[in-house]
């Protein structure tokens, strides 16, 4: 999506007057190069890797030592400024769009690795320390950061925290939450907090899980404590190919009903194969109607154990072709492939929406007949790639964000995707987060009451709600609406309000 | 699980009958676990009547229990279909309950390798001190549509509402298991444990106790015999292995009970919960050690200041298991930030603080 520069949005006195109040308070604390505050400078700050929301930020503040933090989170809360926290920006459901009367605390200059230690295998990071950084600086003791979100290169440890972040390995290994010991940062009154000693678990209350994938909204991370695991000595993939959708969609339950737990089950459909393999040359089976990728890792005698077991089970399962990758060079061009999906799918369309949400495996099949149905009704492409051991799906819709139309079309084939989800028996997000995205669908999982239980709980935490207002869990008020847009679908009521 | 459930409609009258009335609750299950945590005050609120598997599909590696259902059915119905708790939850005594081992979110000697409780709760209905019924999490091991509640109940004991049903991650039996056991001495054997942890062994649990190292490998066959092969010790018979891990698990052996002498002395059992690689902690009496040396249990004479404080010098905590003297408090003090972040999800999720009040924390 286009990023250039964009006439600046109409002044506001009151805006202007406040953006000098909160500039001038925030001067005393940090350095003037570490406060962006003219449009041009704050427009790269304008969303996160969901591009087509944004907001231009009031303030942005680039903190390097924790005390910094510190006082800048004591300002805004005596100034009660927003604030959004913000790592690398590749999140995918606007988690890290600003507010416009807010400040962006960006953690990129948190960005040295701490400690490893070998002996624990444990590494001790500053937040702004980008994923694949932690396994390159481990690699040396033979150790690695298991998680391995698809945007790893880029994706930092903090907002891996924020976002619970998974990737193509986390049904053998877990997702963040199962991999991070500890986190240590501030509470928005600016208590330094943390969430544990670095033992395997903590007196009261177990608050790791409710900071992990809280998008921002309950506390400030600067620092996390993540386990190392040994690298498996030797990995495998088998691609299978697949007729028909429904066998592969069997067959990933038949490998699981086996015993088997892959270290990666990944399902790609014909359409996200051919936008892949045009754009990374995968080597992958351009005929099947959908592939499986089914990784081992460990021993070599494990590996060849489980690799035999596996292709029974997927022949049994009627796999039409089955290729071993027969080395490290195979097995990593298959994954460069999935890898790649996203930005495959930009090179063949203007824009794509990435979905996420999750189902039982068993409902594969049917939530795919379901999406190519929708593509019929919203006249709009869909290239489909699964993280199918997890269930966890995401289809990337196409389209062009120039064409109002199509947008408006996106918007809805999206929310129908997580709302047939929800009613298979699954949730809207399974790793991207709620963010702006998927607030109305939230309204659609949870309950009032459950979502009233969701705002206490941020209370608890946050009770002034400065920590990324406005995400992750609707108001009653926008629910409301939102039962009410439904009703008309397609001919929203209204259309000047914004809806993100 | 809907509202027109009759055994949690009762649940439900039950808890807003005491709602009007201000009167405290305590949640009770099967009972195994009445000794641990600050006493129980209020009145019973039995749950046992919400038993039952909801839903299991061993290909989904998901089942939806509630939570009055007793452990030990539980496991029997995944073991019939090769699968199992891969957090090995204790059952101290018959009759436990799967809510309970939520409640209390204690795991057994696979947790430094398998992940605890909390890592395997998907969903959880939960009766908040509302009366409400409310549902979070889900069936699918990713979600994270809004904060991650069903796992905050893990190890809550209840304070935060009755967990009626609740959603467990399960995982195939591994097809091979094997137990290997060393003599050493204590520091040989956090030697042993630093070592093995950065090695790709299929290392499942480890336990040292008295001079006796033992190490407990599950995995394919192949990576099984290849780590005998590679650490040699003398291997346990199967039967003798599964015995011993259970009893370690369920605190049957000798070393976790404290009697009636014992008492009398002022003995107490502790946990310890510290970093893996915490030097050796200077306590007097007997040690077990688990987990890689990230869980040591400590019958002690020693009072609750010096165990608390050899726990925090290394960076970790103590509870303490079994002994008659709580005066000093089961959990480890909590920090300031912490005890306010505590009172507020209290007052979030039950603000007339009915349910098993003062059985974590008093004030809670």
């Amino acid at each position: 999506m286009n990023t250039s520069l964009r006439p600046a949005p109409p002044a506001d006195a009151h805006r202007e007057q406040r953006q000098k109040d909160v500039v001038a308070a925030l001067r005393e604390v940090l350095p003037r190069e570490a406060i962006l505050f003219r449009h041009e400078d704050t427009v790269p700050y304008e969303c996160d890797a969901l591009t087509a929301y944004r907001a231009s930020p009031m303030v942005v503040v680039l903190p390097e030592t924790e005390a910094q933090v510190a006082a800048v989170l004591k300002i805004c809360h005596q100034m009660t400024v927003p604030i959004v926290a913000r790592g690398a920006g590749t999140g995918l459901s606007g988690g890290a769009m600003p507010h416009r009367s807010g400040v962006i605390l960006s953690l990129s200059k948190f960005n040295k690795i701490l400690n490893i230690d070998p002996a624990s295998c444990t590494a001790i990071v500053q937040c702004g320390v980008r994923n694949l950084a932690i396994s390159e600086a481990a690699s040396g003791y033979g150790l690695y950061y298991a998680p391995d979100p698809s945007s790893q290169i880029a994706c930092t440890i903090g907002g891996n925290v924020a976002e619970n972040s998974g990737g193509v390995h986390c049904l053998k290994y877990g997702l963040t939450l199962h991999n991070v010991l500890r986190v240590r940062g501030f509470m928005v009154t600016v208590s330094p907090w943390n969430s544990a000693p670095e033992a395997l678990d903590a007196a009261g209350l177990d608050l790791l899980p409710i900071i992990i994938g809280s998008e921002g909204m309950l506390a400030v991370t600067t620092e996390v404590t993540v386990k190392l695991i040994p690298k498996p000595q030797s990995a495998r993939c088998i691609m299978a190919s697949f007729d028909d959708i429904e066998s592969a969609g069997a067959a990933v339950a038949s490998v699981i009903a086996h015993g088997i737990i892959p270290a990666g089950l990944e399902m790609m459909d014909r359409a996200m194969t051919a936008a892949v393999d045009a754009f990374v040359h995968a080597d992958y089976d351009l005929s099947a109607a959908a592939i499986l990728l089914c990784e081992s890792d460990g021993t070599p005698a494990e590996v060849a154990e489980e690799i035999a077991r596996m292709e029974q089970v997927l022949s049994a399962a009627g796999a039409s072709r089955i290729e071993v990758s027969r080395d490290e060079a195979q097995r990593l061009k298959f994954w460069s492939g999935r890898k790649n999906a996203f930005p495959a799918s930009g090179s063949i369309s203007p824009d794509y929406m990435c979905m996420d949400s999750t189902i039982p495996r068993k409902r594969l099949a049917e939530m795919l007949r379901a999406i190519q149905q929708m593509e019929i009704k919203y006249n709009l492409r869909c290239a489909n790639v699964f993280h199918a051991g997890d269930g966890n799906l995401h289809p990337l819709i196409l389209f062009d964000a120039a064409d109002a139309d199509q947008m408006r079309r996106c918007e809805l084939f999206g929310a129908d995707i997580l709302e047939t989800s929800v009613r298979l028996g699954g949730t809207v997000t399974g790793e991207h987060g709620v963010g702006i995205e998927k607030l109305n669908s939230m309204c659609v999982q949870f309950s009032a009451a459950e979502r009233a239980q969701f705002l206490a709980l941020k209370q608890a935490f946050d009770p002034l709600e400065l920590l990324n207002p406005g995400k992750v869990i609707p108001t009653l008020h926008r629910c409301a609406e939102y039962g009410k847009m439904h009703v008309h679908r397609g001919m929203l009521p209204f259309p000047e309000l914004p809806r993100f | 699980m809907s509202a027109q459930d009759p055994v949690l409609a009762r649940l439900v009258d039950q808890v807003n009958s005491a709602r009007s009335r201000r009167a405290p609750l305590d949640i009770r299950g099967g009972g195994s676990k009445t000794f641990y945590g600050e006493a129980a005050v209020g009145e019973p609120l039995d749950v046992t009547g919400l038993s039952g598997i909801t839903s299991y599909e061993p290909t989904e590696l998901v089942v939806t229990v509630r939570t009055g259902t007793r452990l030990d059915d539980l496991e029997a119905a995944l073991e019939a279909h090769g699968q199992c708790l891969a957090f090995e939850p204790p059952r101290f005594a018959p009759g436990g309950t799967v809510g309970g081992m939520v409640a209390a979110g204690l795991s057994g000697p696979a947790r430094a390798s398998a992940g605890s409780v909390r890592d395997h709760v998907l969903g959880v209905t939960l009766l908040n001190g509302r009366g409400e019924i409310l549902t979070f999490g889900g069936q699918v091991a990713k979600n994270v549509a809004g904060y991650d509640v069903s796992r905050l109940m893990a190890g809550s004991l209840g304070i935060l509402g009755v967990i009626c049903e609740v959603s467990l991650k399960v995982l195939p039996v591994s097809p091979s298991t094997a137990t290997l056991r060393f003599d050493c001495d204590e520091a040989q054997a956090s030697a042993n444990f630093r070592d093995w942890a950065s090695q790709p062994l299929p290392i499942n649990a480890t336990a040292w106790h008295e001079g006796g190292l033992y190490v407990r490998l599950a995995g394919a066959r192949a990576a099984v015999a290849a780590a005998c092969t590679r650490l040699g010790g003398a291997q346990l018979a199967p039967e003798q292995a599964k015995s011993w891990w259970s009893s370690v698990r369920d605190h049957s052996a000798e070393f976790f009970a404290i009697g009636a002498a014992g008492l009398a002395r002022g003995e107490s059992l502790w946990r310890l919960s510290v970093p893996a690689t915490a030097a050796a902690l200077k306590l007097p009496g007997q040690q077990f050690m688990e987990w890689g040396g990230a869980q040591r249990w400590w019958k002690t004479l020693a009072d609750a200041g010096q165990v608390r404080s050899a726990a925090a010098r290394v960076g970790g905590h103590a509870t303490l298991i079994r002994g008659a003297d709580k005066s000093n408090g089961v959990f480890a003090p909590l920090s300031e930030v912490s005890m306010r972040i505590h009172r507020g999800l209290k007052q979030a999720f039950d603000p007339l603080r009915l349910f098993n009040r003062g059985r974590l924390y008093a004030g809670l």
